[in-house]
């Protein structure tokens, strides 16, 4: 198959008009930014999504009608089952049927660890919530941390022992374990992931104080290894960074994406978009092969290849005059300005590397923070959790497995037979272990390589302890009795050690011995007070690191952890392979990001298959062309093409651990790319729900700003009169308003509206067909050039026009105002017409296309929020407000004859939001943080023009421009 | 011009018409009888226990609240746990053998299981507690309880009968402290109707919302 005559059409347009860009000021797509004609003929299409139907002659359309008729009628036929109650036998204190209960908990999630509130009914977990006290979440969640809840209810989680893939028990396992236990534990091996709970960490010691022959290794495909190995350079030894964005004016980011995949990330979030509050605003500049999100919040952003980036440093630390000398930078200028800001702000700036930068890059950074005098004040530095030594690591591993020194490996949920990189042999060294032992969620990779595969619990299900990044410490409690026979790591291991295997006891010895009243307040609270590191002073940083020199490989690959799957740890979650990545939009599945001059140059277009070659290994894999690639920079990200995750996960996208190597594991060089002439369509939504080019998205600079407050409102007509009834008569107006300057686009919202509001998922072939559900998207938007763009990201739910154009169109009412001013949906008067869609300029109403909600899952049953309706086959639906959390307070104040107070509704959007963009209230209240936030010179509604007076409005977005640099990006 | 039509074309066209209509009578019976719900007004319902409300409420004079303890704080009013029933019963009529099943799930740790009868669906948030502190009293919806001695439904709870009472909340609100009173009668329920919804600030613009009930 080639590429659609429509894509390559577009394409030629790009690359003719690729220069000197002639389209809209704001775009989503590259087809856009060209003025495509296949583009505008699909946005003129009034259901675009309908083009993706084979065509259908009248006959078999009316075959179908009938069917369709029919069945629907004899499934309306079934009397309501007779419920039956049954109380308890003795009623727990407080434990009402109807009432949610929140426990203080903390999960570890995609290399990070936060703080969280489980909501539970009636002793089921259904949703999780930041926890507002504890430093890492500071009340926001992203979005692998709302997912955990889904995960925890997967029916495709492992259920029972299986040796040799036949069911088993624990006593048989224990029976095996006892042979082990006898011995020094020569040939005894364990690997895990990094550790983060301090009792892992002291039953680890133990292990190997008791058995002095094992040795216990540690594997995380996406860990902070080279940033460690960085802070050794410059310290001399192992330390972690905490940085303080609260603190710091001036910002710059070598490839660090600080607000997505840094451990402390939601707190990072917080603090950065608190210093960008007009009329004060911080400032970022970001140098990156591949965006990132951080590099879309960036005042300046440029993409330059992976070695640059310590070349840009280098130049930098050149001219803060602490470092020799270098060429004449090609970007002088650039480095000037950046070189005196910096210095304009010394102790109020910070230079930080990302993960994915060598260990060089890092101490320069350290380096140039200890110059500013930042150390202290934007930076401090802790002891880290975890330092693995090379001889602990899984190299090490495969190299003993591979020697035949291993006698039994212990693998605690680690999968490293999926994730290792492919140089290591995982599998085949593995194959030489007498003994394989695997304790998991699934039955995944490693699982099946193992003879042993034991079910692990849930950290929803289990006792423990977790260090967040600042090592504020949490204990984990489990808030439902295991659903499978599962175990946790610890239980295991105090089975190995012949401890008892009460790891409440434990912990409650560990934490708070003979202290009832503490442990009390510390599970309550969900952290331990004043655990949090003590930051240790470090030593002057070397002046004795190596420059970065600018490599010459022609192409470059860069490997990146999924946004939202990581690792693959969470492939087979449904909720997260759905949801759109920050910046491409691509659902279900991965693709090769390129630049788009590459694409021009090899002639290629979004989904065309290219073979990836690297020293010897290939990979096939579509292309996805990204604007604000770096020229020669080609991204995959990890955590696709899973064989074992189960059904949700298996074979979605392509393996990209396939082409890592363990010495280089974020970028290699000499990459070559050949175009295979396949192609396949990717699920991406970016051109979904387009409004077409009516500039949604309103934006300036801060210099504007300051000279004209109103400067966005300079050319509005007055509001125009309309023949609709005047507003609704409530005493309370429900509104929402929306930061368009605070949000980050990590699209936690997203998933934390998909929880709280039953949203299903659909599936890769429905969003193909614009079909999926989220009652509020995250729009990416382009402004600028495609080479460096500024990318602006707007969060779209339900406008609740006062004057709602859906509500005229809809033949049998079942979308209609109530009096304090909610378009609401009625589901049972729906019948489909979809009429309601078709006239919402803001295309925010989803269709239940099929039957996407899962009424037959049990488990998936257990998991839904008891407050929200389950939507069926044939019904419109689209955001409420979270109209249950507006009638629980509602209830709540009545009942006790008071107002409801502002703040008391948090819908749950604006719950996870971890830069607290989203503010919902009564705008009939001056005085509400709402109306506050409307009051605001930057305040706009989307499509104004038509007068449907929408209750939700939007901040535009500013950006704090070096004055010396001009317009370069 | 020929006869269009047989003779015997006036016999198919009868039998033809009594078909439809027979066929339609069986659907629409059909349809009936498979929709009903499944047990009407004021017919009693088989429990594992014949509990009275008849005895317990008429005769003893216990108070609704002392077994639907969370009626006036939580949506849902609460069906006792076995321990509020053992509270008299671990002392009085231990042996008696309409209270065995209670006695031995007690004894056993088993719960009972009580058939629902009043039963909304699905799609209906409905909340006691704003009820009964609005004045709506338990007699309003439950009929004379104090009166069954096997508990049935006394009104329609459908829809309509709902927004009886939430367009027009005058004609059934009633003193907070008369609301668990299942013989209280107003002298002018017009009058002091209006007098409530002014008391408890109900909001009447909003009350026939769909939002109220519907989620």
């Amino acid at each position: 198959m080639s590429a659609t005559p429509a894509t390559e059409v577009a394409m030629q347009a790009l690359r003719q008009r690729m220069g000197d860009a002639q389209g809209p000021r704001f775009w989503r797509a590259l087809e856009e930014l060209a003025d495509d004609a296949h583009w505008r003929e699909t946005l003129h299409a009034a259901m675009p999504q309908l083009a993706a139907l084979a065509p259908m002659d009248r006959r078999r359309f009316l075959k179908l009608l009938g069917a369709s008729l029919a069945l629907a009628g004899l499934a309306a036929c079934s009397s309501p089952p007779q419920e039956q109650l049954v109380p308890w036998l003795r009623q727990p204190e407080g434990m009402a049927a109807d009432e949610a209960r929140f426990y203080a908990n903390a999960l570890a999630c995609a290399g990070d660890v936060c703080g969280v509130l489980v909501e539970t009914h009636m002793g089921r977990p259904t949703k999780i919530e930041g926890n507002p006290a504890h430093p890492a979440s500071l009340g926001g969640s992203a979005p692998a941390l709302q997912a955990a809840v889904l995960e925890l209810w997967d029916p495709d989680r492992s259920q029972t022992p299986l040796h040799r893939g036949v069911p088993a028990t624990w006593d048989d396992f224990f029976a095996e374990l006892a042979k082990l236990s006898r011995g020094d534990g020569r040939g005894l091996r364990i690997l895990s992931g990094a550790i983060v709970s301090p009792t892992l960490a002291a039953q680890r010691d133990a292990l190997l104080q008791k058995f002095p022959g094992a040795r216990w290794h540690r594997h995380e495909a996406t860990g902070q290894g080279q940033a460690l190995a960085g802070a050794t350079l410059a310290f001399g030894t192992p330390l972690q960074p905490i940085y303080h964005f609260d603190k710091a004016q001036r910002i710059v980011a070598l490839d660090a994406d600080f607000l997505s995949s840094m451990p402390g990330r939601l707190a990072h979030a917080r603090a950065f978009a608190q210093q960008r509050k007009p009329p004060r605003m911080n400032r970022l500049y970001a140098v990156e092969p591949t965006p990132s999100l951080t590099g879309a919040m960036a005042d300046h952003a440029w993409p330059m290849a992976h070695g640059e980036v310590g070349v840009f440093a280098h130049h930098l630390a050149v001219a803060l005059g602490i470092a020799g000398t270098a060429d004449r930078a090609a970007d002088e200028k650039r480095i000037r300005a950046v070189a005196d800001d910096l210095l304009a702000h010394k102790g109020q700036s910070l230079v930080l590397a990302g993960e994915s930068q060598p260990p060089a890059v890092h101490a320069l950074a350290h380096r140039l923070n200890q110059a500013l005098g930042n150390i202290g004040h934007t930076v401090d530095y802790v002891a880290p959790m975890d330092v693995v030594e090379p001889a602990d690591s899984l190299a090490a591993l495969c190299k003993a497995m591979d020697a035949g020194e291993v006698d039994t490996l212990l693998v605690l949920d680690a999968n490293p037979a999926y994730d290792a990189p492919a140089d290591l042999g995982f599998a085949q060294a593995l194959a030489k272990v007498r003994q394989r032992i695997h304790l998991g969620l699934y039955r995944d990779e490693t699982a099946q390589l193992c003879d042993w595969h034991l079910p692990m619990a849930h950290a929803l299900e289990s006792w423990s302890d977790l260090r967040a990044w600042d090592g504020t410490a949490s204990i984990v409690q489990p808030v439902i009795e295991p659903l499978y026979a599962g175990r946790s790591a610890h239980q295991l291991l105090a089975a190995l050690l012949g401890q008892p295997t009460d790891i409440r006891a434990l912990l409650q010895s560990r934490w708070h011995a003979g202290d009832d009243e503490g442990w009390n307040r510390s599970l309550r609270e969900g952290l331990v007070a004043d655990s949090a590191t003590a930051p240790t002073h470090p030593s002057a940083v070397s002046a004795d690191i190596p420059a970065s020199m600018p490599t010459a490989d022609d192409l470059e690959l860069l490997f990146r952890p999924d946004p939202t799957l990581w690792d693959g740890r969470y492939a087979n979650n449904g909720w997260l392979q759905e949801l759109p990545k920050p910046l491409s939009q691509l659902t279900w599945g991965n693709a090769a990001f390129i630049s788009p001059a590459l694409a021009a140059q090899r002639k290629l277009a979004n989904g065309d298959v290219v073979e990836l070659r690297l020293g010897g290994r290939q990979l096939r894999a579509p292309v996805w062309i990204m604007p604000g690639q770096a020229a020669r920079s080609v991204t995959v990200h990890l955590g696709h093409g899973r064989r074992h995750a189960g059904h949700v996960g298996n074979g979605v996208g392509f393996d990209a651990y396939a082409l890592r190597s363990d010495r280089s594991p974020w970028r290699e060089g000499g990459l070559q790319l050949h175009a295979t002439g396949e192609h396949v369509e990717l699920a991406a939504t970016q051109h979904h729900h387009a409004m077409e080019g009516r500039a949604p998205v309103r934006a300036g600079t801060l210099d504007e700003y300051l000279h004209d407050a109103n400067f966005l409102h300079a050319d509005e007509p007055a509001t125009p009169p309309s023949l609709y009834p005047a507003k609704p008569p409530g005493e309370y107006a429900w509104g929402m308003a929306i930061d368009l300057n605070a949000c980050i686009g990590c699209k936690g919202c997203t998933i934390a509206c998909q929880a709280e509001n039953n949203i299903p998922v659909v599936g890769a072939d429905q969003v193909r067909r614009g079909r999926e559900m989220h009652w509020i998207r995250v729009d990416r938007y382009y402004e600028g050039s495609a080479q460096a763009p500024h990318t602006h990201h707007q969060p779209v739910p339900c406008m609740h026009c006062e004057h709602a154009p859906c509500e005229v169109v809809c033949p049998v009412g079942a979308t209609v105002h109530d009096a304090e001013g909610l378009n609401l949906q009625v589901y049972n008067r729906c019948v489909g017409t979809r009429f309601c869609s078709n006239n919402c300029p803001y295309k925010v109403r989803r269709f239940n296309f099929l039957q996407y909600a899962d009424v037959k899952t049990e488990s998936l049953k257990a998991r839904r929020n008891p407050d929200v309706s389950v939507r069926n086959r044939g019904v419109m639906e689209k955001c409420t407000y979270c109209i249950q959390r507006i009638q629980t307070a509602h209830i709540a104040a009545d009942r006790e004859g008071r107002p409801i107070a502002d703040g008391e509704i948090v819908t749950a959007c604006q719950a996870a939001c971890p830069t607290q963009a989203i503010t919902f209230g009564n705008i009939a209240d001056p005085d509400s943080a709402v109306s506050k936030a409307k009051a605001s010179p930057l305040d706009y509604t989307l499509l104004t023009e038509l007068n449907t007076r929408p209750r939700t409005s939007y901040g535009a977005h500013l950006r704090n421009p070096n004055p010396a640099l001009g317009d370069d990006a | 011009m020929g006869q269009v039509f047989h003779p015997r074309f006036g016999l198919y066209v009868q039998l033809v018409l009594f078909a439809v209509i027979a066929s339609l009578a069986c659907g629409v019976l059909v349809w009936r009888a498979s929709t009903a719900e499944p047990h009407g007004i004021g017919e009693p319902l088989e429990q594992p226990v014949p509990f009275s409300h008849k005895h317990h409420v008429g005769d003893d004079g216990i108070d609704c609240r002392y077994c639907h303890s969370a009626v006036e704080s939580h949506a849902f009013a609460g069906i006792p746990p076995l321990s509020t029933c053992m509270t008299c019963h671990s002392q009085l009529y231990t042996d008696a053998a309409a209270l065995k099943p209670v006695v031995d799930s007690w004894r056993r740790g088993v719960a009972l299981h009580w058939q629902r009868v009043h039963q909304l669906p699905d799609f209906v948030y409905f909340n006691h507690s704003i009820h009964v502190a609005k004045g709506v009293g338990c007699v309003t919806c439950h009929g004379r309880v104090d009166r069954m001695p096997l508990t049935w439904r006394a009104k329609p709870l459908s829809m309509q009968w709902c927004l009886d009472c939430h367009r027009a909340p005058q004609k059934f609100l009633r003193p907070r402290d008369k609301v668990f009173d299942m013989t209280w009668k107003a002298k002018n329920q017009d009058a002091l109707g209006m007098a409530l919804v002014r008391h408890y600030h109900i909001d009447t613009r909003r009350l026939s919302d769909c939002s109220v009930c519907h989620r």
